[in-house]
């Protein structure tokens, strides 16, 4: 009997834990999935010329966004690149890059977001997606 | 027991060895599509990022190297009808690389140095170059120093320009030009020197041609004595400027262009480009342009113009006797192959354009392609080879290096 309820108690646990889980997964993943289906949108429009469709980027002239720290690092950083540009020639995977990244302040919140969370989510990159509220507060710290 | 060890050991080396002369014997079919009668083998392989190429007089061949951490110049010997690989020396990135007059002459991103040829017309002290030209200028964005030479003794640098158009803020949609382009003064055209006089920089030279965004392929025309360039033309016209320019057009425009120099000459950049299609020079976006105003007369016509953005990275005017006729004194150019064109990129071939009396004599033609390894390039970085350099070899065959791999293609005639 001891034995039937702690089977019933753990049985339960496992449950409600998997149903939580669940239901959080797919929460997350539906926000996700259209994050990531707008935010190649974006790409497409502004960033697939110099980043190329495969994320490959171009050898020695535009930076590749695949498995790179500045991707799959620290959001903040990588929101205030797609705000601010980036012409520091700094050196990603071991390589350096000959052209600039133009500012893209000009997006909303949301399309930067949108595209950071596309980004970071293909070409065989998995992190976490980026939300429009990330943005708003690195776009104000800018002055 | 010591005799086995000695044994395996002799294995050991002739394994190597063997392994060694295979990767310097020359490789057949290397997958390259030519004109009937010709055939292509790799003499050289697995190089770095081969830039440049310069055979001397005994058929060795120099290979500029840009990025390389193991030194940036490299001389493939020549063995008869192979080579072979020699320390690499020069600690500099780069893609100029030439002979003239007893030296070899190769540039980094700022400086051009020379190196005495021995009587074997090799380098003898590899150490100690001396510096021809320094000091200018290098902002990452075109960077490239190509070399060329007149027979007056006098050395031309490509000084290229640290931008795409001269926006206000660089490659910014819908940023305006900035006013008297600046960007001319120190680059953004063709610089000479003289060939033998030391630490010359800005001073010292003269700018002998301006308005050329990015020339990387460029040569010397002893037909005609003047200097021949190819201009990288400007990129992203769609991306820069939606309203004036769709997806197509900004994929086929504006072109590669070809232009033959004389000393003071103003090809343009960033006022305007040419429309291959059209075939007028246009106000550049930046500048006012929509697509269909004219641009002052004042600005040079090309030579021959090409499909944009496939990237043109050497010119070489054929001298040698070994290809028929109609190739002689013509001009083969390398396309690196474009980036910035959608859906599918252009270029990653070798070019021909017949000449007669100093003049382009009909229209261009693929000579060599298939150095990508397949048909379409959607990314660029799916190319598995990439043109950058030609030479001509003492024999006329032509040499073709590759910057993605450090492959060294030959190309020969055979009657």
């Amino acid at each position: 009997m001891r034995f039937f309820l702690a089977f019933v108690f753990l049985s339960t646990c496992f449950s409600i834990n998997a149903q939580t889980k669940k239901a959080s997964t797919a929460k997350t993943s539906v926000t996700a999935v259209s994050s990531i289906a707008a935010g190649k949108a974006v790409y497409t429009q502004y960033c697939v010329t110099c980043h190329q469709a495969n994320g490959g980027g171009v050898p020695n002239l535009n930076p590749p966004l695949i498995k790179t720290s500045q991707v799959l690092g620290e959001k903040t950083k990588l929101i205030n690149i797609l705000l601010k540009g980036l012409d520091t020639h700094e050196e990603i995977n071991g390589d350096t890059y000959e052209n600039v990244m133009p500012s893209q302040s000009f997006l909303t919140d949301k399309q930067i977001a949108d595209v950071l969370t596309y980004v970071r989510n293909s070409f065989g990159n998995k992190a976490s997606a980026v939300v429009a509220a990330d943005v708003k507060t690195a776009r104000a710290k800018i002055k | 027991m010591k005799s086995l060890k000695i044994l395996k050991t002799f294995i050991l080396l002739s394994t190597v060895l063997l392994a060694h002369s295979y990767v310097n014997a020359q490789q057949a079919s290397p997958g390259l599509t030519l004109p009937a009668g010709f055939k292509a083998s790799v003499v050289a392989d697995k190089l770095g990022k081969a830039r440049h190429i310069a055979f001397n007089s005994k058929g060795d061949l120099f290979v500029k190297l840009d990025r390389s951490k193991n030194g940036g110049i490299v001389m493939l010997k020549s063995n008869g009808n192979s080579f072979e690989q020699t320390p690499a020396f020069g600690n500099y990135s780069g893609t100029g690389i030439a002979i003239h007059d007893g030296y070899l002459y190769a540039s980094s991103n700022k400086e051009v140095f020379r190196y005495k040829l021995n009587d074997q017309q090799q380098v003898s002290d590899p150490s100690k170059p001396e510096t021809v030209v320094t000091g200018l200028i290098d902002r990452g964005q075109h960077n490239s120093k190509s070399i060329a030479f007149d027979n007056d003794d006098n050395l031309y640098v490509n000084i290229g320009a640290y931008s795409n158009s001269c926006q206000q803020k660089d490659r910014q949609k819908g940023s305006m030009g900035r006013e008297g382009c600046p960007i001319l003064d120190s680059a953004g055209g063709i610089w000479q020197f003289k060939a033998d006089k030391l630490n010359q920089t800005y001073g010292d030279g003269t700018r002998y041609a301006t308005g050329l965004r990015n020339v990387v392929g460029l040569d010397w025309n002893k037909q005609t004595n003047t200097l021949f360039v190819m201009q990288h033309g400007r990129d992203q016209l769609h991306d820069l400027f939606p309203d004036l320019y769709t997806e197509q057009q900004s994929a086929e425009l504006p072109a590669e262009c070809m232009y033959e120099l004389k000393k003071d000459d103003n090809a343009g950049w960033p006022y305007l480009y040419y429309d291959q299609l059209q075939k007028k020079k246009i106000v550049a976006p930046e500048y006012g342009g929509d697509g269909k105003k004219e641009a002052d007369n004042k600005y040079i016509d090309p030579a021959a113009a090409f499909p944009g953005h496939m990237a043109p990275n050497a010119l070489l005017f054929y001298t040698g006797s070994q290809f028929p006729e109609k190739y002689k004194n013509g001009a083969f150019i390398a396309f690196h192959g474009s980036w910035n064109r959608s859906p599918q990129q252009e270029g990653y071939f070798v070019a021909f354009v017949p000449f007669k009396d100093g003049k382009p004599a009909g229209d261009w033609e693929i000579f060599a392609k298939g150095f990508a390894g397949t048909d379409k390039v959607v990314s660029t970085n799916e190319a598995q080879h990439r043109p950058c350099g030609l030479a001509q070899g003492p024999d006329g065959s032509l040499y073709v290096s590759d910057d993605v791999k450090g492959t060294i293609y030959k190309i020969s005639y055979q009657k």
